[in-house]
């Protein structure tokens, strides 16, 4: 067998590296040295029995990255990251992938409950099937539990660890690996490519509506652990999927890096939903400690009348750097960005999205809302162009930023661009504080003055929260109020 | 009962109110009336608890409790309600879902049941046809794009909702026309009620030809200096507010 081979292949491998560059490839061993080499990257891919030309594509990913300077163009500021001094590569300590939920170390179910995951992925997690909601755990780099696989199965819909996916279904991540998100596209995203952990890989075949969203939490809970999550989302013609990411992390003193790549493919008459709550440690109020959060996420809508969409709410991680995309590449093809970024303390967001019009008839739609408060920079970016083909494309922007306190900042950078005359692009924008006379208003109404802040807030954000599927929106919402406590008074 | 003792309050380096002394007895309506810039919007905001407004002297107390120790919700939990000179715009707030928010958040803090939707909305339609609030003004954001009419209807109509024990009008006719006026003094009128009192501020005789007031009180210079009954509102529509501010600086 083809999979036997390749196993066979890999631990070669591993002898002969072992060998020939004087590092203990330990197999049993839960982390990878610190720092960032060939040898880790082998190691890596060793690890996960890859196959060959998925080394080759790690390490050309690799050697492009070391020619590579960190972008600098964002809004924000940070220390340099010595990239010798992360690890790589870590398991949990657990046994990777066990095979059902009584195998999984009542440790992780613990921390689970403490990060305050919704009742629904507990049950779900404890075995309680009450809800449709699929969760694939990502505890550090290896998935710990997958459920609803078989019901899935049944509709013919994929999901899974990527890493599972290379050896089950080598052919499709083998065809749109990297096809959204290249190699070479920009720095975090090619160290992704190199070193990349695990994530999802979800396929959903022709014709089919996913029966239920797809959901996944991501984690980071070893000390000093870069985390490089690759997802990779196909929707082959006419097939529909909606799928939920959710994130949270314990404190941590030491900054975290997270650069992770998120590829969807939505081929003739498919559609995508993609929506995101993320809510990192951000630091504490001094700005020490907390994520970094340089994250790639890209959609092509390849096909024909292919619908791709994006919502996220982000109110966590010391620095946002973040843009998720659309290629609008088939006619008739729309994209959507759904927004609301929070920041306090701290906080440096830098986030916002492009839509890159190449069909023709194509549209587009871009809802931003910004809230800065405490000492926070929240920058929105974004990129709307035309290609010479994009006959008649079209975009909708309104970009609102609102501003507690007089200590925060908030930047609106659009960047337009049309090279065929029958575009037509709006933007609007808008910046504003809550004004004192907002907040007395509804305090001599009864409402404290942190009532008051969350009733405004979420005013001002309705239209990106009416985006989320419903239990999500009601979760969003608490993490606002949450993220804004103490900003006021 | 309202009592306002000796209050002073200085807002930066200014002194605003200068040892004012005031009561109002439960079920009066009383009219502070006074020239321009003499306070009485600021003796509204100490009363509610607005920040910026503190009494560095002095005491205001509710149904013989102090408020100025509490924070505006409490105060507001404990009965003082302010119709504002120019209510607030709120967008993306639902008028309901600020109504139900506001009128829950008082029940809770006096340790009364929540109210629940639909019971909230048969008093608030109640209040709404009784004020001539239209019922798609209900189903926008709150107070968003309201004439100056409409707001201040929107007002007295989270006052009825709300029972308050004390009603602090703030220049309530202000940018009303004849026929709006009628209608907010009416809903005004309609609220009037022996455990009630009122606090009516204003600049002109106006708005007491239609909210009968059954005191008058004549604030300059940071202080109450007469008070007397309809008749004296009568007096200084016909006077003015020389003889009060006279020798001011």
């Amino acid at each position: 067998m083809a999979a036997l081979k390749e196993t066979v292949d890999a631990v070669e491998a591993i002898d002969v590296d072992a060998y020939k560059y004087g590092f203990v490839t330990d197999i049993e061993s839960e982390k990878a040295p610190k720092g960032l080499s060939e040898e880790i990257v082998r190691f890596i891919s060793a690890k996960k029995d890859e196959p060959d030309w998925l080394t080759d594509w790690r390490l050309a990913a690799y050697r492009r990255w070391l020619t590579m300077d960190e972008p600098r163009w964002a809004r924000v500021e940070h220390p340099p990251i010595d990239y010798q001094d992360l690890y790589y590569y870590a398991a949990p300590k657990s046994t990777p992938g066990p095979a059902s939920l009584e195998e999984v170390d009542p440790e992780l179910l613990r921390t689970y409950e403490k990060l305050g995951i919704p009742l629904r992925e507990q049950e779900i997690l404890a075995g309680v099937e009450t809800r449709k909601v699929a969760v694939d755990a990502v505890f550090d780099s290896v998935s710990v539990a997958t459920t609803f696989k078989e019901e899935l199965a049944k509709a013919g819909v994929i999901f899974c660890p990527i890493s599972e996916a290379v050896r089950t279904h080598p052919e499709l991540v083998r065809k749109y690996l990297g096809s959204v998100v290249p190699v070479t596209d920009n720095f975090f995203a090619t160290l992704n490519s190199a070193v990349y952990s695990d994530g999802s890989f979800v396929y959903v075949p022709k014709g089919v509506r996913c029966p239920m969203e797809l959901s996944t939490y991501f984690r980071i809970n070893e000390k000093n652990t870069g985390q490089f999550e690759r997802t990779l989302i196909i929707a082959d013609e006419g097939s529909y999927v909606s799928y939920l990411e959710g994130c949270t992390a314990p404190k941590r003193d030491e900054n975290q890096l997270h650069a992770a790549v998120v590829e969807l493919v939505a081929l003739d008459d498919a559609e995508i939903k993609y929506s995101t709550v993320q809510n990192w440690y951000p630091g504490d109020s001094d700005g020490k400690g907390g994520i970094y959060n340089f994250v790639t996420k890209r959609g092509d809508c390849r096909g024909r009348n292919s619908h791709i969409s994006w919502t996220q709410v982000e109110t966590g991680s010391a620095i946002t750097w973040k843009y998720p995309s659309c290629i609008l590449r088939g006619d008739n093809a729309q994209g959507e960005f759904y927004s609301i970024a929070v920041s306090n303390g701290r906080q440096q967001v830098d986030s916002g999205t492009k839509m890159i019009h190449l069909g023709r008839n194509t549209r587009s739609r871009i809802i931003s809302k910004g809230i800065s408060a405490g000492r926070s920079q929240n920058t929105y970016r974004g990129q709307v162009s035309a290609h010479r083909k994009a006959e008649g494309a079209r975009n909708f922007t309104n970009c609102d930023s609102l501003l507690i306190g007089d200590r925060c900042g908030a930047h609106t950078v659009p960047y337009i661009e049309s090279k065929n005359p029958s575009a037509q692009f709006e933007h609007e924008a808008t910046t504003s504080k809550i004004s004192e006379d907002q907040l007395f208003y509804a305090m001599q109404r009864g409402l404290s003055a942190e009532e008051a802040t969350a009733l405004i807030v979420n005013g001002f954000v309705r239209d990106v929260l009416q985006q989320l599927p419903m239990e999500f929106a009601v979760e969003a919402q608490k993490l606002i109020s949450i993220s804004l406590e103490g900003s006021v008074g | 009962m309202l009592e306002i003792k000796n209050l002073r309050v200085s807002i930066g380096e200014r002194q605003i109110l200068e040892g004012l002394n005031l009561t109002v007895h439960d079920g009066e309506v009383a009219a502070i009336m006074g020239p321009n810039g003499t306070g009485k919007s600021t003796l509204s905001y100490v009363i509610s608890g607005r920040a910026g407004y503190e009494a560095s002297e002095g005491d205001v107390l509710l149904n013989g409790q102090s408020l100025l120790d509490l924070e505006p919700w409490e105060r507001a939990a404990k009965g003082v309600f302010l119709a504002f000179q120019y209510p607030v715009e709120i967008p993306g707030v639902g008028t309901m879902t600020f109504l139900k928010a506001a009128l829950n958040a008082q029940r809770r803090a006096r340790g009364e049941e929540e109210l629940q939707t639909p019971e909230l909305m048969k008093r608030v339609n109640a209040a709404a046809a009784k004020l001539g609030v239209a019922k798609e003004m209900l189903r926008r954001p709150l107070n968003s794009g309201f004439s100056g009419g409409e707001k201040k209807r929107m007002d007295i109509l989270q006052m009825s909702l709300l029972e308050p024990s004390l009603g602090i009008l703030d220049e309530t006719d202000s940018g009303l026309d004849i026929d709006a006026l009628r209608v907010v003094a009416d809903g005004v009128n309609a609220l009037r009620d022996k455990n009630r009192s009122f606090l009516v501020i204003t600049h002109y005789q106006r708005l007491l030809d239609y909210i009968k007031p059954d005191t008058v009180h004549v604030m300059a210079k940071g202080r109450i200096q007469r008070s007397g009954g309809p008749e004296l509102a009568l007096e200084l529509e016909e006077s003015g507010y020389k003889d009060y501010i006279g020798e001011a600086a």
